[in-house]
């Protein structure tokens, strides 16, 4: 059995599905042409539509349509050819027209599965029950002014996709995994760019507990959770508050909540007076929403290789660990940089580099893979100083600094600091000659059996000559005296 | 000339326009004038745009100096005050939208101006469309200017919900208007007023900015005093727009040739669930005239069933309140409109839509939420869409028989200022013959055939199949002809 907590009682497992929230990829919102930049000054990007003027109507924008079409081709779920808008009616002050466009019975996308990758090196599948498009709501800020709240409608009718899992998660850490895959596809794809800072990625996370064979208990809803992190600290949080509870004999009750990053523990929203009945009708304003086969076959022909294909082909075409080409594979942007070092090279060799010095120094530049320390193209002319011998491994490292450092090509670094690797045998044999005559008690040692002495010889060597040696070389004329 | 201008017909006008016989602005005078003098009685008009009259009217007369042969050049008309109209004051009848100035034209008004119509004023109506008599408006009924023969001092309704529109056509305040129909408040009031009343198939003429009451029944048509007239009229309203997600892709054939059909050989349907025990003698000897003027026309006339007609009010009054209920949700008091402050939000919204709001529209409003309920949902609005779908099928399978449905317009002669009032049900029943074609999307148009024996008009309805206006246009002129309808209201400009 995988993650499990103890209580006092026993032993229980957790449940946990996922509601995401993804934000369209569209230069317009949903039902109207208002833009959807993000950070824009409060209410300039708002229509008429948007504000639910009398006698304003809603049209599809066909541009959303086709992104959740391709979402779900990416997370191979069912396409409804025949989807339908509900009205999802409820009164506040963010939502101008009364009520949310969104799709409640027939949703454009049906089943669908994502598959994850755990540390362990092993893969689950989680269910995916379907995507449905609908409208964001605005903004109330209640920090303006003392007495009054202001309303931005900015974000009133922007496209959503909500993306609802089946209960298949199973701990934090499934949690944190199915939601950096989806974003991870949503990127490839292109529909949402998966950024939890600015809300265009946020996660209701529902949680219940169990002890094994049972049916489900009842879930608690946690709210709008923007980071892969607080997903994963409010899925633990939650679930240690609910054993609490039963085990203190008490019933979980259903509820929606948050969590509270800051001191780590979940609590309950403001309870509404009267629960919401939301009064769901088709939208008489918008016909049924009917694709043609041809397009979605369309659509589906012109999909970017995804990270799963992707993986697959690094691991057999490559030749990678399916851990590193998980690495590679989780920005669509590295492993376009890496087919670019691998590109005629030792793509095991590339990969070593780009997941070791390479993520090393953006990391610790704060750079990112769109604006990297080094080019691609710079590195793979690094790799080729290695493949010729003009450098050894060991120079290669500091070459490959000087890069960062300088920016300058790594040939005229080696020009530069003269660290062409030395192959003359006869440098090579003086060298080791001076070590020999200055180690002599330890080239006895070595005789008599001493073998880990050698690594000892080698590093002396090597200091000697500057790291400039070939290693290849060295190594052979150090067994060839001593031997 | 005064008074001979308010009383051509829109087809009249454009020949004597065309034929510089007077000009533009003249003919927007006589109307202003004329409302100026019976407006305050009648209450037809909530505003008179009279700066703009005449300037659209003088603009027409340029453009007709020009040679311009746009259709509605200089044609006088009142607009429902449900269509939103740029820079003027559009209150759909409610104390809610009283300071409410739309920043944008409706594409049925903008397809007017844009073949040169002069819009006189906008027209009082039952508040957001929600009535039969226009008794439910913020600012007051409507005088109907018909008066009963040995009562003259009795205030008639004009109908409703357009009955400002169709008051002011019937009194010669304009030579044509604006009106919506959700379930016959363009029929029923045209029947009250001695007027033409269309309704268009759903989706030919385009509802944005048109304030909805219930979406998927709501039909802008025209109102004038002949079927060449409302055709004229309809033939600018319609049209394909992209704004209005259920309008339909669907050329506009040319309705005013339609009115010369003849109707030789066509089939009229009598639909037999449209005789009721309660109707009226006269109402019922109308009906019979009509179907014999028809048959002399060489017509054939055929029995038809519907067999779901009896269903079609109770559908009527789930799906328009439960659709009602949520377009209304916007006047909350916080964009635009009425406020009324509050503690807190709930407060600022219970103040605004229970200050703002009449007690029909609250009582609507009530309806829709409650069909609309968890629990209730399935037993009310879920059935009445089923049964909507049968009422439809009803009218396809009717259509496989016959071009055209031959029913009376409303079961009774416009009535009196207060009666009805005390039960809300009463008041619904005016409905009965008109809401089946809302249902089901198909154009219906009311053609005044007769009076009462108290001297008030009474019209009969054509129904035909969806997108088929040139049939109901051929059959209603066919009647027109044949009715030779030449009584005239006693309230009227020139009168």
């Amino acid at each position: 059995m995988g993650y499990a907590l103890e209580g006092r009682t026993g032993t229980w497992e957790v449940v946990v599905g996922l509601e995401v929230h993804a934000q369209v990829v569209s230069k317009a919102k949903l039902f109207s042409g208002a833009a959807t930049a993000f950070g824009a000054e409060p209410n300039t990007q708002v229509s008429y539509v948007d504000a639910a003027f009398p006698g304003m109507l809603p049209v599809i924008n066909k541009v959303c349509v086709e992104q959740a079409v391709k979402t779900g081709l990416g997370l191979n779920a069912q396409i409804n050819n025949v989807s339908r808008f509900d009205r999802k009616n409820y009164f506040y002050a963010d939502l101008p027209a009364g009520y949310q466009i969104s799709q409640f019975e027939h949703p454009i996308v049906g089943k669908g599965e994502i598959e994850i990758e755990l540390s362990d090196g092993s893969t689950k599948a989680i269910g995916v029950t379907r995507l449905h498009l609908e409208q964001d709501a605005g903004k109330s800020l209640h920090d303006q002014h003392p007495t009054k709240t202001y309303i931005d409608l900015n974000r009133a009718g922007v496209a959503l996709m909500e993306i609802v899992s089946e209960p298949d998660i199973r701990s934090p850490e499934e949690a944190g995994a199915y939601v950096r895959k989806l974003r991870s596809i949503l990127r490839y794809l292109g529909t949402c760019d998966g950024n939890m800072e600015e809300g265009s990625l946020r996660a209701d996370v529902n949680v219940s507990v169990r002890k094994a064979g049972e049916e489900y208990r009842t879930r608690c809803e946690i709210k709008n959770v923007n980071s892969v992190r607080f997903v994963m600290q409010a899925v633990e949080v939650e679930a240690l508050r609910q054993i609490d509870v039963w085990e203190s004999g008490e019933e979980v009750r259903q509820e929606t909540r948050l969590f509270d990053p800051n001191r780590g523990v979940t609590r309950p929203m403001r309870s509404k007076e009267d629960a919401h009945d939301y009064r769901y009708f088709p939208d008489p304003d918008l016909l049924p929403l009917v694709l043609e086969q041809g397009w979605v076959d369309a659509l589906k022909a012109g999909l970017p290789e995804l990270p799963d294909a992707k993986k697959a082909r690094f691991i057999g075409d490559y030749g990678l660990s399916a851990y590193d080409a998980s690495v590679l594979v989780a920005e669509q942007a590295t492993a376009w940089f890496f087919e670019v070092v691998a590109k005629g090279r030792d793509a095991k060799q590339a990969a070593n580099w780009v997941t070791g010095d390479f993520f090393a120094a953006m990391n610790r530049l704060g750079r990112t893979i769109e604006d990297p320390p080094v080019s691609a193209e710079a590195l793979g002319r690094l790799l080729d100083l290695m493949a010729d011998k003009t450098i050894n491994g060991k120079i290669a490292k500091e070459v490959f600094e000087a890069m960062v450092e300088t920016g300058k090509d790594p040939a005229a670094i080696v020009d530069e600091k003269g660290l062409r690797q030395v192959t003359d045998t006869g440098a090579i044999d003086a060298a080791v000659d001076k070590i020999l005559a200055a180690n002599q008690d330890k080239v006895a040692e070595y005789k008599s059996g001493k073998d880990k002495l050698f690594g000892f010889f080698v590093g002396q060597t090597m200091k000697a000559m500057a790291g400039k040696g070939n290693p290849a070389l060295v190594n052979e004329i150090l067994k060839r005296r001593l031997g | 000339m005064t008074q001979v201008l308010t009383d051509l017909t829109i087809a009249e006008a454009q020949a004597g326009l065309r034929d510089k016989r007077f000009s533009a602005e003249e003919l927007a005078l006589a109307h202003l004038h004329a409302i100026e003098t019976l407006n305050p009685r009648l209450n037809a008009y909530l505003s008179v745009g009279h700066a703009q009259a005449v300037e659209q009217a003088r603009a027409a007369d340029r453009a007709l100096a020009e040679g311009d042969t746009r259709p509605l050049l200089g044609i006088p008309l009142a607009i429902k005050d449900l269509f939103c109209t740029l820079g003027v004051r559009t209150t759909a009848g409610s104390k809610m939208l009283m300071p409410f100035i739309p920043p944008y034209e409706s594409t049925v008004t903008a397809n007017l101006l844009r073949d040169g119509a002069v819009f006189l004023g906008k027209a009082n109506m039952d508040e957001f469309a929600m009535g039969s008599s226009n008794m439910t408006s913020h600012f007051g009924p409507v005088e109907n200017p018909w008066k009963r023969r040995r009562d003259e001092s009795a205030v008639l309704v004009p109908g409703g919900s357009s009955g400002g529109s169709a008051a002011a056509v019937a009194a010669r305040l304009a030579m044509g208007a604006t009106g919506t129909d959700t379930g016959g408040s363009i029929r029923q009031p045209a029947s009250f007023c001695g007027l033409v009343g269309v309704k268009p198939t759903y989706g030919r003429c385009s509802r944005w900015g048109v304030i909805a009451f219930a979406s998927s029944l709501d039909h802008p048509g025209p109102f004038a005093r002949t079927v060449r007239d409302t055709a004229i009229l309809l033939n600018s309203m319609a049209g394909h727009d992209p704004k209005d997600s259920t309008s339909a892709d669907v050329a506009v054939p040319d309705f005013e040739k339609a009115c010369e059909r003849s109707v030789k050989g066509l089939r009229i349907g009598v639909p037999r669930e449209y005789r009721s025990d309660g109707m009226p003698g006269e109402i019922e000897a109308l009906w019979q005239q009509g179907i014999a003027w028809l048959k002399a026309a060489g017509a054939e006339i055929v029995d038809v069933s519907l067999p779901h007609t009896k269903y079609g009010l109770g559908t009527y009054y789930i799906v328009a309140p439960a659709e009602a209920s949520s377009n209304l949700a916007r006047y909350d008091g916080v964009r635009f409109g009425r406020r009324e402050n509050g503690e807190d939000l709930r407060d600022l919204y219970e103040r605004t839509r229970a200050e703002g709001f009449g007690p029909e529209v609250r009582r609507r409003i009530m309806i829709g939420t409650y069909v609309l309920s968890a629990g209730y949902y399935d037993a009310f609005y879920l059935r009445a869409q089923k049964v909507r779908a049968l009422i439809l099928r009803d009218f396809d399978e009717a259509f496989q028989r016959v071009d055209a449905l031959l029913t009376p317009t409303a079961p009774s002669a416009a009535f009196a200022l207060g009666e009805k009032m005390d039960d809300p049900i009463k008041m619904y029943l005016n409905d009965v013959f008109t809401v089946p074609a809302n249902l089901a999307g198909v154009p219906a148009a009311s053609v005044p055939a007769g009076l009462d024996s108290n001297g008030l008009p009474l019209g009969l309805q054509v129904i035909t199949r969806s997108f088929d206006e040139e049939t109901m246009f051929a059959v209603s002129a066919a009647l027109e002809r044949a009715a030779g309808f030449s009584a005239l209201p006693t309230l009227r400009a020139g009168a």
